[in-house]
Parts: C-alpha cells; sequence; structure tokens
C-alpha cells in the first residue's frame, strides 16, 4: 500500500489552501486527489470577477484564484492526483480512490476532506408538473455556458435568489438570453445584496419575493412555469398565479455539502449544517481526519474558504508530527437566532486565537453577536445589519477559555 | 441630487448616499476609499468589469475565459459583448495574455490557461 503523511479529498479552493498550509508547516509529503482533470473545483466555471478582494487583496475571476493556489500548489511539488475519484475513506485512514492507474489504496497519516458541496435539486423540492428537458441547476447551466459554450436556453426563469442564481441571470442576459424572473420562496434575497445590484437592477431583472414555481408545463421541451406567491409559512396563496412562458428553469435553491465519504466513515455530523463535527482544528470525531470548506458548511466567499482551509491544513500537519491534542472539550451552542456555529466544540487545552463562524436565523437591522461562557464574555461583534446568507465570524482571544459550555447568540439593538 | 446606492466593489455592501451637484459630490457610509470612488463614478459614469467566454479554434470543445482588463463604461456593455462574441483564439493561451485591444478604454485579457 502506498503511505503519504497528508492525503486531501478534493483539489477546490479548501483543498489547495490545506495542502499549501500542511507543506509550509513542515509536512511535506502531501497529496491532493481530485476526480476532475484540472484543480481548481467550481472555480473554473465562475468567471465572473470579484473573488479574491479579502483574502488576495485584489479583485479576481474564479479561474484566476483558482491558478493562483494552483501554482502555489505546483510550485511546493504538492503533487495532485487528477481524473481520480476517492471512493472510501476509513477511521483508520485509508484512502481507497479509482483513476486512470486503477483502484489505488493509499494509508494517509491525516486526511483532510475537502470535497466541497452540490446543488440542490429539482426532486428535492418535489415541484408538480411535467418533466420536460429545459429544467437545469444554476451550476449545471453555468458550466454548459462558461466550460463547453453551450446556451442552455433562450428564454428564462431563474427559481431561487441565491448567488448562483443571481450570478446566472446576468450571465444568460450578456449571453443573449432573456430573463424574464427571478422568484424567491422567501421574504428576502438569500444572496450577497451587490449581486442584487450589478446582476439584477443593472439589467432591469424583476426579482419576485415570496414567491415559487408551482407548476412545470411542456412536454419535450419546457414551455412555460407558473408562479405563485406564498404566505409566511411558505404555501402558496389562492387566486395569485400567473403563467410565464420559458424554455428553461434554472434551479438556485440552495447547496449542500458533498458529505457521502464522510458519513460512510461513520464520522459524527451536524444535522444543521449537513457537515461534520469538528474542533477548532477542523478535527472531527475521527482522529486524524479533518474537514473544511463547503464540505463543512456552505460559504459566501471563497476568500473565507481559503482561509479557514488553511487551519485544517495545519491541523492535520499538527496531527501528523505530534499526535492527538489531550484535554477535554467544550461545547459550543448556537441560541437565541444563531441557526449554527462552527467549530462545534473546542479543546479545553486550546492556543491561540479561537475563530467562530454562524450564521443567523432571520434577516435583521443592527444587532450584537456574543459568545459566553457563563458569565464570562469571549467575543462580541455589534452588526449594522445582518442576513442568513452572509457569514459572521466572532474571535476568541488568547487566555480566556474557562471550563463550561459556551453559548452564541444575536440580540436586536 | 441625493441618491442612495449600495456599493458593489466588495461582499460588504455597503449602504451609500451621494449629495451635492455634479462636480461638487460627497458620499456618505462608505466604509472605505474604494466605497468613495465607487459612488462617484457610479454618479456621473458607472463603469462595470465585463466577463465573458471565447472559443479556442484549435481545440475541440474548448472555451477560454475572460474579462475586461479596466472596467468599461456601463452603456457600452451591449457593444463589449458584442466585440467578445465575434472573437476566436488560439492556443496556447495564457492568463493574462491580451486578446484585443482597445475595447472601450480597455482590453480584453484571458483569465485562464489553455495548453
Amino acid at each position: 500500500m502506498i503511505k503519504h503523511d497528508i492525503v486531501i479529498v478534493g483539489g477546490g479552493p479548501a483543498g489547495m489552501a490545506a495542502a499549501v498550509a500542511a507543506y509550509d508547516r513542515g509536512v511535506t509529503d502531501v497529496v491532493i486527489i481530485d476526480r476532475e482533470d484540472t484543480p481548481g473545483g467550481i472555480l473554473r466555471q465562475c468567471i465572473h470577477n470579484g473573488f479574491g478582494l479579502h483574502k488576495l487583496g485584489q479583485e479576481l475571476t474564479g479561474p484566476e484564484y483558482a491558478t493562483v493556489y494552483a501554482v502555489k500548489v505546483a510550485e511546493r511539488g504538492i503533487k495532485v492526483y487528477t481524473g481520480t475519484t476517492v471512493l472510501s475513506v476509513t477511521q483508520d485512514r485509508i484512502v481507497t480512490a479509482t483513476g486512470r492507474e486503477g483502484i489505488v489504496q493509499i494509508q494517509a497519516g491525516a486526511v483532510v476532506l475537502t470535497m466541497g458541496c452540490r446543488e440542490r435539486s429539482r426532486g428535492a423540492l418535489n415541484t408538480p408538473g411535467t418533466r420536460p428537458a429545459g429544467v437545469f441547476s444554476a451550476g449545471t447551466a453555468q458550466k454548459l455556458i462558461n466550460i463547453d459554450g453551450y446556451m442552455p436556453g433562450k428564454k428564462a426563469v431563474i427559481l431561487g435568489s441565491g448567488d448562483i442564481g443571481l450570478i446566472m441571470a446576468r450571465r444568460m442576459t450578456l449571453e443573449g438570453a432573456k430573463v424574464e424572473a427571478v422568484c424567491e420562496i422567501m421574504p428576502y434575497s438569500g444572496g450577497l445584496t451587490r449581486n442584487i445590484v450589478q446582476c439584477l437592477e443593472d439589467y432591469d431583472i424583476p426579482l419576485y419575493l415570496g414567491t415559487t414555481v408551482v407548476e412545470i408545463h411542456g412536454k419535450k421541451r419546457l414551455e412555460g412555469v407558473t408562479i405563485a406567491q406564498v404566505d409566511e409559512n411558505r404555501r402558496e396563496i389562492p387566486d395569485t398565479r400567473r403563467y410565464i412562458e420559458c424554455d428553461t428553469l434554472l434551479l438556485s435553491v440552495g447547496l449542500v455539502p458533498e458529505n457521502e465519504l464522510t458519513i460512510a466513515a461513520g464520522i459524527s455530523m451536524d444535522r444543521v449544517t449537513g457537515g461534520a463535527i469538528v474542533d477548532e482544528n477542523c478535527h472531527t470525531e475521527i482522529s486524524g481526519i479533518f474537514a473544511r470548506g463547503n464540505v463543512l458548511h456552505v460559504h459566501d466567499l471563497v476568500d473565507y474558504v481559503s482561509d479557514e482551509a488553511e487551519r485544517a491544513g495545519c491541523g492535520a500537519a499538527d496531527y501528523v508530527k505530534n499526535g492527538v491534542q489531550a484535554g477535554e472539550y467544550i461545547p459550543v451552542k448556537a441560541v437565541g437566532g444563531v441557526r449554527y456555529v462552527i467549530p462545534q466544540h473546542i479543546n479545553r487545552n486550546a492556543t491561540g486565537e479561537i475563530s467562530l463562524f454562524m450564521r443567523v436565523a432571520q434577516p435583521s437591522g443592527k444587532a450584537r453577536i456574543t459568545a459566553r461562557q457563563g458569565e464570562t464574555i469571549l467575543a462580541t461583534a455589534t452588526k449594522l445589519k445582518t442576513a442568513p446568507g452572509e457569514m459572521e465570524k466572532l474571535i476568541i482571544r488568547p487566555g480566556l477559555l474557562g471550563t463550561g459550555e459556551i453559548t452564541v447568540e444575536i440580540e436586536q439593538l | 441630487m441625493n441618491r442612495k446606492l449600495i456599493c458593489i466593489i466588495c461582499p460588504r455592501g455597503c449602504q451609500l448616499t451621494v449629495s451635492g451637484e455634479k462636480d461638487n459630490l460627497t458620499v456618505t457610509g462608505h466604509a472605505c476609499k474604494r466605497g468613495q470612488v465607487y459612488a462617484i463614478d457610479e454618479c456621473t459614469h458607472p463603469v462595470r468589469t465585463i466577463t465573458s467566454i471565447v472559443r479556442v479554434s484549435n481545440r475541440e470543445d474548448c472555451m477560454v475565459s475572460v474579462k475586461t482588463a479596466t472596467p468599461v463604461p456601463k452603456e457600452a456593455i451591449p457593444q463589449v459583448m458584442a466585440a467578445i462574441r465575434g472573437m476566436t483564439v488560439q492556443a496556447p493561451v495564457k492568463t493574462g495574455d491580451i486578446l484585443a485591444e482597445n475595447i472601450f478604454g480597455s482590453r480584453i485579457v484571458a483569465t485562464k490557461d489553455i495548453d
């Protein structure tokens, strides 16, 4: 069996950042396994700009951002097995993969899971109607246009106002299609405000909030959709149905961390995030297996993915060098308006700064997010506005950590 | 003028207010200097970076992603897209290669490597 100190599953932004960080921490026997022919993950099809402002201090397109990290990986001589799919990861860190050379098994000193996420599909929505061609996930349409050079249709409706839906509304319009509407079932958009402005308002594309697609029409090819308004319980309001003729329906209805390998390995999962339960070093509950990036929780910005994945790379390198960190775990709980917090527990002996990442359940105006341990305030931040689509972060300074459960909550100001 | 804008420079999405006359505009609500520049540009001559793809003629089913090297006037977007749509390139292409000059005061550059 082949042996490597660190095996990274997935060569997207998280995998590449983790590999580089592990290498720079002194563990140089790192390999990345990726199922595509070129590393870079989903960034390769995200040809729009706006990446890297936070992490790299410059505004890049997705492919350019991926290249920055691919160069860092190549400069260090980190081997990337492309065209290779990981089939399983076991609790004793045997990674089985299939690629050009057939099936290989690798005994890893540590494994970093960076498989990313995938899109929710039509099947997850149970939208009534026929099953014609012309219904795509927004990411599929993005790949068809940007990688393969094919237009999926001429007249489109987009369901879901997450960032991919908004970006694709603009992209379809630029390539000559007519985008009739973007429908969002929630009373607010799940995307970044700047994408509403530069993708919809710039091109006069209407955004209908509290509205969803209630029926899909067409035999061979999509002929149209019926949209309707919904009440606060997301139930259709009678007499609000409207038919829109279109040949394409793009679904941008949420992302799901791609955790089949994680679950098959028997790693404990968080039901809210859809990712593994981890500590401050991105260590799962199985010794030597780490997880970060969109496979852990879905991010709004790749910059944060890279940042956080470096933590996982360092955690894996420290594990290879020093073994498991001793000490009891303190649980971290999301309460009162906070939907989840990562990490879900923190080692009592953790040193250095500890970053907490969270999402709020509802949009709000001015608010304060606070992490407490009993009476002690570990970290607090005031926000002018918060939204479920925008990840929040708190930093616990070194030396503050005591004993007992940590809670993170939001208060309206 | 008294115009409210949402800044599109970074994901923070600051709510900006621009007031005053054309040659003497005041911006409030910005968290950084880039936001101030954006607000004044947006009220005097709005610009956008355009990204798209160009077919690689000597590779099968292959597209290279491109962008305008600098932002172009917003009203010129349809013409910029028409220019990009009319282009083809020959591989190999490197990130940063200039594929077309003089496109509404900017250039079209590749954002991906094609071997």
